[in-house]
């Protein structure tokens, strides 16, 4: 008995630094920014708790709606064409064609890159002087017209495309390992009953690729939930606030203006949101019931 | 599994015999074309960057923004590199490119250190609350970075460590260690649990355990950590502006420091010069590490 | 039915050669095992006849037309599979008609042949079940079913009873048998193991190396092996072999162990006139060796007896011949005494002799 428990200690003492990180470092910010967010804080935290006031501010504020508005735009335009190219590209792929390694570090590079560079490469080649604006222009289409980026109604969709350069490649090498992962007899079989190859990927494989699509579902809200850099790069949240998203506005009502009172209540707001994504997510994934898993 | 074949028609045509006769279908065109547009899409950008990094402003300003440059000239990447401003200090991007190192090496070296130390602990060893703890340590890993900074600033300001490299490194340390708990835990619970009984049995304790026998067998899964902890810091804009401070502003903030500056005029040769030489760490990594780096996604991936 | 018939066929992948000039005729209503280690080419030549892989050369038959290059559903043919490839988010209804709706069959047909399949191998219990909620037995039925609603001549299996365990095997290999006794089909069937190739076989062609080395009935392949891989890799527990050189004395063949012990082959059908001190290998059956009675046709071998085995029905005994491993098969009653010498007994018609060199039989 003794040996082990002097063992015990000793994997206690190791957890320390995980320990001390999970309560101070998350649960305690966590409770404490919520904290905040009930109270009339400005400049600096008070106690002055007042209720839900901050959280009926922020709805009435024009910027945090666009910024909402921006998110869930962002969010389904880079959802949708991620896993449409992503899986595409995946499934293109792993038709044993030529030059598939090249290929693939070629979808795969921006990922490799920061959010900022993707959007200052795009922030420059978007320039409605002097980007491929101007290019098709001299080619001779003077009324060409392609300056989204300076456009209060289209600038997200720049974001959108940005971002599916960056991440659309994630997507591809997910969705490749998942194809990877199906038994090559599956295609036999599907060969033998003469089903054509479209029909397998829709009624066959996709379905089958369930786990994967969610996975890349998840990585991707988060993504788009955290969405910072690369508008503050791209776009800047302009022209205006046209292009502001959620994560930006917090920051700048921390920082930039000082209302750590509704700063604090819109993290909260992304905080619910986020635990709206994730809690089925986690269940489906560590605790659905065994049978669900079985017939790997 | 997309090819079709075409048969020769003709009756009494040769007697089938040996390998189908093929034709170039419409669908393996298809394919290619594809991805040949595909792989354009992707390419694009970069190569715009790398042209407009060799131009002079001069030949920018005409708009040929695809065309080759006429005369290429390595002056923007020298400027960018020792001289390009922001606001009043024109350093280069080498201040930032040396702060971004000098971030590097300690994250990197520490988050994954504790990372392997406690994903060893809770995967080997019975520990109360293990699976409380590497709940909260998940759900660490998915809610949005917001919800916590204004609290760690003011815990940083009180132990004095707010806008200073410490603060950065602990930051980094914080936010890694999900994901690198999470690598090393699966990791040590996928190795036969012989191993690990035979070394208890053999008498080892808790910490000879891990540096003697699991941590020279977790090269590849210290490969994969490092991979994924060299990009993801390296590429942070976020804790670096915030926690930084104004000496050590790691090479992305810095990028975009000169890039949108709203002072003076905007070279653009410079600024993608700039670009490029921010996104050259993790391209560097991105390419030696070929299969390497899509292991390390799919270890990232947040599989249970 | 049909007959399946395999031309002068050759595959490569890449460089590999991995089967050249394979001829093979199958008749109708024929079960063919092929039978043979793993990696011998034994799917890929099921793959070929199926049509899943181009054939580098040669051509493939299937009731009298020449399909070499037809695509796989348009060859009659059914197959079945190790890993059962079911297709996962469909119920066993869906997984049996899947294919059938492709080739635009008529409902009631489809209904009618599902229903057909799901009565002879007695999955009707389980259409609305899916693969993952299947046992490894069901799911091989629900792929057999695949193949039956087909309404194929020939049926292809590789493999289709090694993820099961042994139990299940058994019964399912019976089952098998009584499905090709009822329905006549032509059947080819690829295994590894060589109980399931002699009990379900009406011939057997033991594959190694892309090649056929013997293709014959059980019974043929088991008394007659064409070469010694034949011979080792067919019974259990193998052969004995023992090397030593051919004695031709007085019109009488002998073989000659390396201690100089000579062992009487009269009564051995050599395929060819046997040569005076050619070296060769000489195969017995533990079964065939006898420790107790000697009979009249039988010739004499010393053997040092050192370990008993118990096994139930019967027993192994260990020992050596000569310095060469040995082992005999006795009754599970019997007994010897080991460690001992006694001299054992086998009829020479029923062992093989092999060149040493080349390993064909002599
Ligand atoms: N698609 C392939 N590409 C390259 N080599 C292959 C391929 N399929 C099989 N082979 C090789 O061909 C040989 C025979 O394989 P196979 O027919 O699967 O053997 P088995 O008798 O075990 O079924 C093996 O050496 C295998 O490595
Ligand atoms: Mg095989």
């Amino acid at each position: 008995m003794k040996p082990r428990r002097r063992k015990n200690v000793a994997s206690y003492v190791a957890l320390i630094p995980a320990f001390i990180i999970v309560v101070f470092a998350y649960l305690g910010t966590m409770l404490w920014t919520v904290q905040i967010s009930f109270t009339d804080s400005k400049l600096l935290p008070s106690m002055n708790f007042i209720g839900i006031r901050q959280y009926e501010r922020l709805f009435a504020t024009s910027r945090w709606i666009i910024s909402l508005e921006n998110m869930v735009i962002f969010g389904i335009g880079l959802i949708l064409v991620c896993l449409v190219l992503g899986f595409l590209m995946a499934a293109a792929l792993d038709q044993k064609i030529r030059f598939e390694n090249t290929f693939r570090t070629i979808f795969l590079y921006p990922y490799a890159m920061s959010f900022i560079v993707t959007g200052l490469a795009w922030q420059w080649i978007l320039n409605p002087t002097l980007g491929v604006q101007q290019y098709v222009r001299n080619l001779g289409w003077t009324n060409f017209q392609f300056d989204w980026i300076v456009q209060n109604d289209r600038a997200i969709y720049v974001v959108i495309i940005a971002g599916v350069w960056q991440a659309s490649g994630l997507v591809m090498a997910l969705m490749l390992s998942g194809l990877r992962g199906i038994d090559q007899e599956l295609w036999k079989a599907a060969q033998i009953d003469g089903i054509p190859a479209w029909r397998v990927y829709l009624n066959i494989v996709v379905p089958m690729m369930r786990p994967t699509i969610i996975t890349s579902v998840v990585l991707l809200s988060l993504a788009v939930v955290r969405v910072y850099d690369l508008v503050i790069a791209l776009t800047g949240g302009g022209p205006g606030i046209s292009s502001e998203v959620p994560a930006k506005f917090i920051l700048d009502y921390l920082f930039g203006r000082s209302n750590i009172g509704l700063a604090t209540a819109a993290s909260s707001v992304l905080l619910v949101i986020v635990l709206v994504i994730i809690t089925p997510w986690l269940y489906y994934e560590y605790f659905r019931p065994e049978r669900a898993k079985g017939g790997k | 599994m997309l090819q079709a074949t075409s048969r020769a028609t003709a009756a009494n045509a040769v007697e089938p015999s040996g390998p189908r006769p093929r034709s170039v279908t419409a669908g393996r065109v298809g394919l290619y074309v594809f991805l040949a547009f595909a792989a354009l899409f992707f390419l694009l950008p970069m190569y715009v960057m790398i042209v407009t990094s060799l131009k002079t402003m001069g030949e920018i300003r005409i708009g040929n923004i695809f065309s080759l440059p006429t005369e290429a000239t390595i002056e923007p990447w020298i400027q960018a590199w020792n001289s390009a401003c922001t606001g009043l200090n024109c350093g280069g991007i080498k201040v930032g490119f040396w702060n971004s190192v000098r971030i590097l090496i300690p994250s990197v070296i520490l988050s994954i250190f504790i990372g392997a130390l406690t994903g060893y602990a809770l995967s080997l060893w019975r520990v109360r609350g293990a699976n409380l703890l590497f709940a909260v340590l998940l759900l660490g890993a998915f809610l949005p970075y917001q919800v916590f900074i204004y609290p760690l600033v003011r815990i940083y300001s009180t132990i004095g460590i707010y806008g200073t490299m410490t603060g950065i490194v602990v930051t980094h340390i914080i936010f890694g260690l999900p994901l690198m708990t999470l690598l090393f835990r699966n990791y040590y619970a996928s190795l036969p649990i012989e191993l690990f009984k035979a070394a208890r049995v053999d008498g080892g304790g808790f910490f000879q355990i891990f540096f003697r026998l699991m941590l020279p067998m977790s090269t590849p899964i210290v490969i994969v950590a490092c991979i994924l902890q060299v990009t993801g810091i390296w590429n942070d804009f976020l804790f670096g502006v915030i926690f930084a401070g104004r000496e050590n502003l790691p090479m992305t903030v810095q990028l975009n420091n000169i890039v949108n500056s709203t002072q003076g005029e905007k070279l653009y040769n410079v600024n993608m010069a700039a670009t490029i030489l921010t996104a050259l760490v993790p391209l560097v990594v991105y390419f030696i590490s070929g299969r390497w780096f899509v292991r390390g996604i799919a270890a990232g991936a947040v599989k249970g | 039915m049909a007959t399946v018939s395999i031309r002068d066929l050759e595959i490569e992948f890449g460089n590999l050669k991995v089967l050249r000039n394979l001829d093979l005729e199958i008749e109708q209503g024929e079960f063919i095992v092929l039978l043979g280690p793993s990696g011998c080419g034994k799917s890929t030549l099921l793959n070929a006849v199926a049509g899943l892989l181009d054939v580098s050369a040669g051509q493939i038959w299937i009731g009298g037309k020449n399909v070499t290059w037809e695509e796989p559903k348009d060859r009659g043919i059914g197959m079945v599979f190790q890993s059962y490839a079911l297709y996962p988010r469909m119920t066993v209804t869906g997984n049996l008609s899947f294919g059938l709706q492709m080739a635009k069959t008529p409902k009631a047909e489809i209904e009618k042949r599902v229903a057909r399949a799901a009565e002879i191998l007695q999955i009707q219990p389980l259409l609305n079940r899916r693969p993952a909620e299947l046992s490894g037995g069901q799911r091989q039925r629900v792929a057999i079913g695949r193949a039956l609603v087909r309404d194929v001549d020939v049926f292809l299996f590789d493999e289709p009873l090694s993820n099961l365990d042994a139990k299940l095997r058994t019964e399912l290999r019976v089952e098998l048998k009584r499905l090709h006794q009822g329905l006549g089909s032509t059947m080819i069937y690829v295994t590894h193991d060589q109980i399931e190739a002699l009990t379900l076989a009406d011939r057997i062609a033991v594959m190694n190396g892309g090649v056929i080395q013997q293709l014959a009935s059980p019974k043929e392949i088991y008394r007659r092996p064409l070469n010694r891989f034949v011979a080792g890799f067919v019974g259990s527990p193998s052969m004995n072999f023992i090397d030593g050189t051919l004695a031709i004395e007085e019109g009488r063949a002998a073989f000659a162990l390396k201690d100089g012990t000579r062992i009487d082959l009269t009564g051995y059908e050599f395929d060819a006139r046997p040569e005076h001190g050619r070296p060769a290998t000489l195969g017995i059956r533990p079964e065939q060796i006898d420790l107790e009675k000697r009979e009249a046709e039988s010739s004499t071998l010393p053997v040092n007896l050192t370990l008993m085995e118990p096994m139930g029905a019967d027993s192994l005994v260990w020992g050596d011949v000569a310095g060469t491993q040995f082992s005999v098969r006795i009754d599970g009653d019997a007994h010897v005494d080991t460690p001992s010498s006694v001299d054992a007994w086998f009829q020479p018609a029923q062992a093989s002799v092999f060149d040493l060199a080349t390993g064909a039989r002599l």
